[in-house]
């Protein structure tokens, strides 16, 4: 029988139903009750501080008193209207370092009004209800074209279909939906929230959706651009930075192994290492050992080249990975892999400089994730800014009718809020240029 | 620790908490218990005459409000007098009274207005050995469309002649309860010492509908369809309830008559508050319904806390201390002068005091960059509205300007008490020479 001490790479380490205990909810939804005492605690700030920091601008304090007041249908399109994605950013945000951090409640008493979880009730209850609260202005009988449909063409798509307009919407892979379909930790989105929540954002009409359909293979920016009044790009960063070591063809791609974790349909058929090491210190390493954990493996290492202070992934996401039995390494980069290790130089920073000491850990590692960072695939003839598309506020390009936003384009964090907040506001933009304002 | 043992018209109790005549004092149940969990005294559920008694609804009784977290702030009732049998209530409230010598136990009363039910009635209370009776002249519904309770209090001749009956039929002290059904409280209070009553207690409970069902389109507590008035009762009707037991107790005509406070006492503060405006004792009955007899341990530790931190070693060192203390508008010192003082360390930044002094106040707190919060001194009128409004205890606060010290909103000095009655703008105005 395979269990956590198993040597390899192998598959059903843990029983089917010690998986599913594992993959549950991160924080189960609050129920009505919960709900009315959390959205008590809200005082209703003016000018709210947690409003200022979420990156949609959602009117918290609005929306947390229709909650308090019995209407989380008028919550929840508080929410959407700001926000189409608010259900899954209600799953995904970092909220610890969002709204939550901002709330005045924590710098009162240390404890933020859990603004996420009654986003979550409030968009759970009218999704449960099949409404979709939104519909679409008078045709304007102009076409766009939007590429990726991720969170950043997912609002973008909404919100111009809202305006009148008639959306293609492209993507390379099977199914919409991006990185909230591909990329998040399953236990973010239990239950096929990503899809149910595109064939819901769908329900407002005029948005084709064309999968399997890449720029630079079966797209090309000329084509679209003849084809549509004007084209929205949000292909997110499809190639991830290599570690430049020996031994680099046995590392995985974390983004890859997520993926696939998240289209399994039976977790016991997934393989993981007994002894795996993450090499990284973001969301994406967080969530690779997290969920290699859950899997099964017996050792899960995450390895950082700097301090923990400087860490991308929040101390809630670095307590969540301790709190599953995830060890973290500060302060080591990888210099060699190879026959079931990995070999890590400690690192020190001299004037900002970043270097090794020439001291040296070797641990057993029969799986080794990268997770160090996601390039752009395509730069499609457009001026580029640091590696990513380069955008102004309101998202054009350096190409007059192309438009572009989400983890492609420069400006904000790589967060699905963020993409979220360009999409939408690039759709403005576009719309008062097509419509010729 | 301080000594709690109160006087009240020679009754002597524990402590000055009297559990109020309702459901918690409705039979020997629940009055053991009561005293058991230690409090001072009990008005039993008021008895109404011998016969068939009253029926209560089968259907809720009760209507509420709440606050934040559900508490309980507001309720209101439908429920009549006692229901049970008088002569039952009569045997247990002997025994009791038997079981408990050192706590006071008043018998509460409401029977028709005619001499003879008065006369009926009041030898056998007498025999239970209870300690005094309670006239109850307050019960809002119900009882008032029997020419009984409210209908009686509402008219100060009727509380006059029951009152005088009573004293005649009955040698222990009378205490008069009073409802807040009526425009003026000192005329009945007046009629109640007219009639000889020993003491008058207040307030009996407010008519109120607290909330319509939206969906039956009809008051709650909604009975097969169909709502009525209640009683309200509870931390929301405290402040009434104080009101007219200070304008009793600073009425010329009244003072001196003792007073048992009722209304909203939930916490050992509640009690000092009622007791320093110059109630003797205070009754309870909500808080007790909402959390049980125990909260009575909570008033009896506060109130000893609190005497000991002042001084005070008995109930009698500050029963009516705030009474002088209570005035008519006219005589405030209208060159008395606070401006308020945001703590910038307690501010938590919420921003509540900015915007309810810019929409609906004196725009005299400035918003600067960072969330920084201040109070521009030439435009606060000091009402301290943010100080109400503000989340953070003790965040804002009201300082006094002192005397000969410039106001910057009204460019002059502070100046010696003045009030209306002398103001320039007052055209009836005496000079103030
Ligand atoms: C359910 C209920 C029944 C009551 N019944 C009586 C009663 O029979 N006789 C009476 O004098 N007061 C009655 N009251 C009024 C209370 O004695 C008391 O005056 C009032 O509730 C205010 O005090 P509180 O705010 O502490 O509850 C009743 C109150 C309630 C809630
Ligand atoms: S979208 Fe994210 S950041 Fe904005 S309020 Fe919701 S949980 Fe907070
Ligand atoms: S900062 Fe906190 S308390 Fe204030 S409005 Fe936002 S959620 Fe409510």
């Amino acid at each position: 029988m395979t269990t956590p001490m198993t040597p390899g790479i192998q598959s059903g380490r843990l029983s089917a139903d010690a998986l599913s205990r594992n993959f549950e909810d991160l924080h189960a939804p609050l129920d009505a009750h919960e709900a009315r005492v959390a959205a008590d605690r809200c005082y209703f700030c003016h000018d709210a501080p947690c409003m200022t920091a979420c990156p949609t601008s959602i009117d918290i304090p609005l929306f947390i008193r229709q909650i308090q007041t019995g209407t989380p249908e008028a919550a929840a399109k508080t929410i959407l209207s700001q926000n189409i994605l608010g259900g899954m950013c209600a799953r995904v945000c970092p909220t610890e370092t969002l709204c939550e951090e901002a709330c005045v409640r924590e710098e009162a008493e240390g404890k933020p009004v859990i603004i996420g979880q009654l986003q979550r009730y409030a968009t759970d209850t009218l999704m449960a209800k099949g409404v979709h609260p939104f519909t679409r202005a008078a045709p304007t009988g102009k076409s766009i074209a939007v590429v990726g449909a991720g969170p950043a063409g997912l609002s973008c798509a909404h919100r111009l279909a809202m305006k009148g307009h008639d959306v293609t919407l492209y993507d390379g892979r099977a199914k919409a939906g991006g990185l909230n379909e591909y990329g998040i930790a399953s236990y973010k989105s239990t239950n096929d929230f990503a899809a149910r929540e595109v064939a819901w954002l769908l329900e407002i009409g005029g948005i084709t959706v064309e999968t399997g359909k890449m720029l630079g293979a079966d797209l090309t920016l000329d084509a679209l651009k003849s084809d549509h009044d004007a084209v929205f790009l949000a292909v997110g960063l499809g190639g991830v930075n290599a570690l430049r070591i020996e031994g680099e063809d046995q590392a995985i791609a974390a983004v890859d192994f997520i993926e696939e974790l998240r289209q399994s349909t039976d977790l016991t058929t997934l393989p993981v290492g007994r002894n795996v090491v993450v090499i990284g210190g973001g969301m994406t390493a967080v969530d690779a050992a997290v969920q290699s954990k859950l899997l099964g493996a017996d050792t899960v290492t995450i390895a950082y080249r700097r301090s923990r202070a400087e860490m991308a992934a929040s101390p809630f996401e670095q307590d969540l990975a301790a709190a599953k039995g995830v060890r973290l390494m500060f302060n080591v980069m990888p210099t060699a892999i190879a026959d079931g290790t990995i070999t890590l130089e400690y690192t020190a920073t001299k004037d900002g400089k970043l270097s090794g000491t020439g001291e040296t850990v070797t641990l057993p590692a029969d799986q080794v994730f990268k997770a160090i960072g996601q390039t752009l695939t395509t730069d499609a003839g457009l001026k580029l800014e640091g590696g990513k598309i380069a955008v102004d506020a309101a998202g054009r390009t350096s190409l007059a009718g192309v438009w572009a936003g989400g983890d492609c384009a420069t400006g904000g964090e790589d967060l699905t809020v963020t993409a979220v907040a360009e999409g939408r506001d690039a759709a403005e933009d576009i719309h008062a240029a097509v419509m010729g304002a | 620790m301080a000594d709690l043992t109160t006087n009240f018209l020679g009754i002597t109790s524990p402590n000055p908490f009297w559990l109020a005549s309702a459901p918690p004092t409705d039979k020997e149940y629940n009055v053991r218990r009561a005293y058991e969990a230690g409090w001072g005294g009990v008005v039993w559920k008021t008895l109404g005459s011998e016969g068939p008694p009253v029926v209560n609804v089968s259907g809720p009784r009760y209507g509420a409000i709440w606050g934040a977290d559900r508490r309980l702030l507001g309720l209101n009732n439908i429920e009549l007098i006692t229901d049970r049998p008088l002569q039952t209530n009569l045997e247990e409230i002997t025994r009791v009274k038997k079981d408990y010598p050192d706590r006071a136990l008043i018998v509460s009363l409401m029977v028709p207005c005619d001499e003879d039910s008065w006369k009926a009635i009041l030898p056998m209370v007498e025999e239970t050995g209870a300690d005094g009776i309670e006239l109850n002249f307050g019960c809002p519904h119900g009882m008032a469309e029997r020419g009984m309770g409210a209908a009686v209090g509402q008219v100060p001749e009727y509380i006059q002649m029951v009152t005088e009956w009573c004293k005649k039929y009955y040698s222990k002290p009378v205490i008069v309860k009073l409802t807040p059904n009526i425009t003026d409280i000192r005329n009945p209070a007046r009629a109640a010492k007219a009639g000889g009553a020993d003491a008058v207690s207040l307030i009996n409970t407010i008519n109120s509908i607290t909330s319509v069902d939206l969906d039956l389109m009809a008051p709650q507590p909604t009975i097969g369809g169909k709502g009525t008035h209640g009683g309200y009762c509870g931390p929301a009707v405290k402040p009434i309830a104080m009101n007219m037991v200070a304008e009793i107790a600073r009425d010329p005509q009244t003072a001196g008559l003792p007073i048992s406070g009722i209304g909203g006492v939930t916490t050992w503060r509640d009690a000092a508050e009622f007791m320093a405006l110059g109630a003797g004792n205070v009754q309870v009955c909500t808080a007790a319904m909402t959390y049980g007899f125990k909260v009575v341990q909570e008033m009896i530790s506060g109130l000893s806390e609190w005497m000991d931190d002042k001084g005070y070693t008995s109930t009698a060192d500050f029963i009516g201390k705030a009474t002088p203390n209570v005035t008519d508008w006219q005589y405030l010192d209208l060159n008395y002068v606070t401006k308020a003082k945001i703590d910038p360390d307690a501010c938590i930044k919420c921003g509540r005091c900015y915007i309810a002094c810019e929409d609906t106040s004196h725009q005299a707190i400035l918003m600067k960059e960072g969330r920084v919060f201040e109070v521009d001194d030439s435009e606060c009128v000091a009402c301290n509205l943010c100080v109400d409004v503000c989340p953070v205890e003790d965040c804002i606060t009201m300082v006094e300007l002192p005397k000969g010290e410039l106001d910057e909103r009204t460019g002059r000095k502070r100046g010696d008490y003045a009030n209306w009655t002398t103001h320039p703008n007052n055209p009836s105005a005496q000079a103030a020479e």
